[in-house]
């Protein structure tokens, strides 16, 4: 697919780099010549120097045969504006970032009349992830597949769990819940784990099942999966906002701190029922003052990634709740992974997964059967949706007598809305859903995992 | 350094070779001639290498930077110049491996000097494979190889860049593979048109596959004595007008595909080489008039040798070497100029050349109004000052290389402007020089230290000199 991406910034290189590993030819357009040199440096990708709002540049892009444009400057308008040069310019598709939250209101108007395909809002990406995050407090990470009604959840064994030294295929048989561990992390190993791999304390588990079967299978192994009813958010930006809109709609009650008499009181006005405190949420008086102690979560996200690890570092020896960290900059990820925090959240991320989602979307009208697609580990492991549309050699043949490739695993079947935790004795049908583990990235289609 | 990896790319390098090599065997085949077996016999051996660093070299990281890209350029072409030579030497078409080594290379370089006294001699077979060499020269080994093997990544533009020629190198598409493979079919599209061209002209077929490979290329071996002298006017006019086209940037040629007529119009360097092409011609015409039969055999000849020597081919229809001094001036400072960047000329190029001089006029301008800001644009782009500065030193290692095989080759004896039409010739691709090295004369009088550093001139001419000087630079290897 030919794609031109407006923005070389943090976003649009997580895009560009995404995009470009799955095969689609990408062209960027930047103003910054140093911006635009880097991305050609390190990515497979043509550069055009220049205003992407403007017909010329586009056209040199190759606007006329681009299938999507997606515009992630740092400016709304820009954005909006080269959406709107490119649809009368060419035939794509249209994708554009908008941020404040003034427009973000006139999202879905905007989207009709504008005729873009999409419009993502950051901070209400993270917010909505943070807020799934929160009512489900056990899982560090939730990924939804079929429409919602099966998850991927991420937790971490926490100590003294009756699960430790537990093989994985004893979960069924001693603990008779239908769940599929589908991945572990230990140190900076990503395992896709056979029948007998046992667990360790201070693994990361991800498995797959419906709500109702997870809320079933943390009850058992006694993690604390009680429901938040109160939190603290520190820093009011408009993450916060939106975060709060979202939180006390479903009846928790919410505390902000913000440092900015100003800000505390434009949320106040907006947001009537939540608690606004004027402090410093760096100051550990100012939390303990407010109760940090007695919170079900706190949220760290202010400004500055450092006060937000420091933050949640303090919440975590203060609390037991669930502790939501935002950072904005990916590259250390690996060392943030190694303290102890619970969840991390960084915006642009979620916004170019978001995007890359929608890509592969529009991929699938044009061959491939990739119908959502997930990061577990950037890089590493994936798990993929597939929709069986047409007939193959994987269908209707025991999973057991199929040669699979190394590290892959058929996580779920979804069959006419029930969930089938697939055995050897199973076989795909056509017609199924079927959401696959995988170390292999870039599955196109079902048939990719066989050997 | 990734050594693994830099094996591998050779390694495929070997293997492309080989397939290759089979094209001159079956030619071989067709005329019935003995040689045919060196170059299957080169074909297995260069297969045998190929394979063995393919099945035994498997790299873990695949990452190429830029000084691996540099240094893997400068080991293909000196690896496909030496495997290029062993069907030469082992035909016994060329006894020594020294001369055999220096006519590969003049192939693949696209420059055409040659040490065979009577190429009509030669067995077919190797005529078609120096032509052949040419063609491959031409474009690069590299591309051709990026355009059907999934080397991925982002990587490859090292290779690219180090292997294309022209101050700012550029992709047409996003994908390297995919400007790879559309710059390959514009190659071959252009060369079969010109095959079309040449037989629908009436000249025989064999000759018309030479002569579309060695124009395509830019190269100019020559498959008779006389080079092109002796063909009929018609045939010198259509090969006067292909190396003409083969001397223009392909991206050019993209944007005319793509219907994008403005911004191909707008390539300044295509107007200012045509202008040159023009302009020396009239005065040379006027310079030989006396020297030919009628005006028209005059602006013919003055025409071809204007195109062949401006495009770094090296065909010739007549011996310029008797033609007065001005003439013989205008070709010698055309010998340095070369075709533009992105095309398959050799030569300094005239993008570099557009760019020093308002260079020039910058500078002029700055020291009039010392606090002017003033940056310098081609064709509606910025050239960014990182550009500049790498085109001045290009200059400079040029001249340096260029001082230092004038003064190495100096010590054999022989007259200045043999000498010095020698160096220039092999620095910049051309193929003949003058006197001694003349068009109707050859390269074999030279002594084997002298043939080995016109061969390092070659190949640090087609690759623009600084992947062979990365190459030979300690900085490069130190850990």
């Amino acid at each position: 697919m030919n794609i031109i991406v407006v923005g070389c910034g943090k976003v649009g290189q997580a895009i560009v780099q995404q995009l470009s590993d799955e095969g689609n030819d990408i062209t960027v357009i930047d103003i910054d010549e140093k911006k635009i040199n880097e991305a050609s440096r390190k990515y497979d990708v043509m550069g055009v120097i220049g205003n992407g709002a403007t017909h010329s540049v586009q056209f040199e892009a190759g606007i006329e045969h681009t299938d999507l444009m997606i515009a992630v400057t740092a400016s709304d308008e820009l954005n909006l504006l080269c959406c709107l040069v490119a649809k009368k310019a060419g035939k794509c598709q249209t994708i554009a970032r908008v941020r404040n939250p003034e427009y973000s209101k006139d999202a879905p108007y905007l989207q009709e009349e504008l005729r873009l395909a999409m419009v993502i809002n950051p901070e209400f990406a993270a917010a909505s992830e943070i807020a799934r995050v929160i009512r489900f407090p056990s899982a560090v990470k939730i990924d939804t597949f079929a429409k919602g009604k099966l998850e991927l959840l991420k937790f971490r064994l926490p100590n003294n769990c009756i699960l430790t030294d537990y093989s994985v295929k004893e979960i069924s048989s001693k603990l008779k819940c239908d769940v599929l561990v589908c991945m572990i992390e230990r140190k900076d190993e990503a395992i896709i784990p056979g029948g007998d791999m046992t667990f360790k304390q201070g693994d990361m588990i991800s498995i797959v099942a419906t709500p109702q079967n997870a809320n079933k299978f943390f009850k058992k192994i006694n993690y604390h999966s009680n429901q938040i009813k109160n939190l603290m958010i520190a820093g009011g930006g408009n993450i916060a906002y939106y975060l709060s809109k979202m939180l006390l709609k479903t009846g928790i009650s919410v505390k902000i701190i913000d440092r900015n008499k100003q800000r505390c009181e434009e949320l106040c006005v907006k947001l009537p029922k939540a608690t606004i405190i004027h402090g410093d949420a760096s100051e550990n008086e100012t939390l303990l003052e407010e109760g940090i102690d007695n919170m079900g979560a706190f949220v760290a996200l202010t400004n500055l990634d450092e006060e937000n690890i420091l933050l949640s570092l303090f919440a975590h020896s203060r609390m037991n709740g669930k502790i939501v960290t935002k950072v904005n900059r990916i590259e250390y990820d690996e060392i943030i992974q190694k303290l102890d925090l619970d969840s991390i959240v960084n915006p642009k991320h979620i916004t170019a997964e978001n995007i890359v989602q929608f890509v592969r979307a529009m991929k699938n009208s044009m061959g491939s059967n990739v119908e959502t697609l997930y990061s577990l580990i950037k890089g590493k492991v994936e798990a993929a949706e597939f929709v069986i549309r047409e007939r193959s050699s994987i269908l209707d043949t025991q999973l057991q007598s199929l040669k699979f490739k190394p590290n892959v695993l058929i996580a779920c079947i979804v069959r006419n809305n029930d969930m089938i935790i697939p055995r050897g004795q199973d076989t795909i049908k056509l017609g199924d859903s079927v959401v696959v583990v995988s170390r292999h990235l870039g599955l196109h289609d079902i048939c990719d995992i066989l050997e | 350094m990734n050594f693994a990896m830099i094996f591998v790319v050779l390694g495929w390098v070997s293997c492309f070779n080989a397939i290759f090599m089979l094209l001159p065997a079956f030619v071989g085949v067709i005329f019935n001639e003995n040689a045919s077996y060196a170059f299957s016999g080169s074909a297995i051996i260069s297969l045998v290498i190929g394979v063995l660093i393919l099945i035994f070299i498997k790299p873990k990281n695949k990452t190429l930077y830029s000084r691996e890209g540099f240094v893997i350029v400068s080991l293909s072409w000196i690896l496909l110049s030496l495997l290029g030579a062993l069907p030469l030497f082992m035909s016994g078409a060329v006894p020594n491996f020294i001369d055999a080594l220096f006519e590969s290379v003049s192939g693949f370089t696209t420059t055409g000097a040659s040490i065979i006294h009577s190429v009509e001699a030669l067995p077919k077979c190797c005529l078609f494979w120096r032509s052949f060499t040419h063609w491959i020269g031409g474009m690069g080994v590299l591309v051709f190889i990026m355009a059907f093997l999934p080397l991925s990544g982002a990587g490859n533009m090292n290779l690219m860049k180090a292997e294309s020629p022209g101050p700012m190198v550029g992709k047409l598409v996003p994908r390297v593979k995919s400007t790879a493979f559309l710059l390959y079919a514009m190659y071959l599209g252009l060369t079969i048109f010109e095959f079309i061209c040449l037989l629908f002209v009436k000249m025989p077929v064999f000759y018309a596959v030479n002569t579309a490979f060695a124009t395509a290329g830019t190269g100019g071996f020559g498959f008779l004595n006389d080079s092109m002298a002796s063909f009929s006017p018609i045939i010198q006019i259509i090969v006067t007008i292909f190396m003409i086209l083969f001397g223009i940037n392909f991206s050019a040629y993209f944007l005319i595909l793509y219907r994008r007529w403005k911004d191909a119009l707008r390539i300044s360097e295509v107007w200012v080489y045509l202008g040159i092409i023009t302009l020396s011609s009239i005065i040379i015409t006027f310079n030989i008039r006396s020297l030919n039969d009628s005006i028209g055999d005059a602006a013919r000849n003055a025409a071809f040798t204007v195109s062949s020597i401006i495009t770094t081919t090296g065909f010739s229809t007549a011996d310029f070497n008797e033609w007065p001094e001005l003439s013989k001036t205008i070709l010698l400072i055309l010998m340095f100029t070369g075709a533009c960047a992105g095309s398959t000329s050799g030569g300094i190029k005239i993008s570099r050349f557009i760019i020093m001089f308002k260079t020039i006029i910058k500078e002029i301008r700055i020291q009039i109004h010392p606090k002017l800001i003033k940056k310098i644009k081609m064709d509606g782009h910025e050239i960014n000052h990182e550009t500049v500065r790498a085109l001045n030193t290009y200059l400079i290692v040029y001249i340096f290389i260029f001082s230092l095989s004038l003064l190495i080759i100096s010590a054999e004896g022989h007259d200045f402007i043999t000498n010095f039409s020698s160096v220039a010739a092999s620095l910049n691709n051309i193929g003949p020089g003058f006197e001694l090295a003349g068009p109707t004369q050859n390269f074999a009088f030279f002594s084997p230290t002298s043939k080995i550093i016109l061969i390092f001139n070659m190949l640090a001419g087609r690759l623009e000199l600084f992947p062979i000087v990365i190459l030979f630079s300690p900085t490069t290897w130190r850990k």
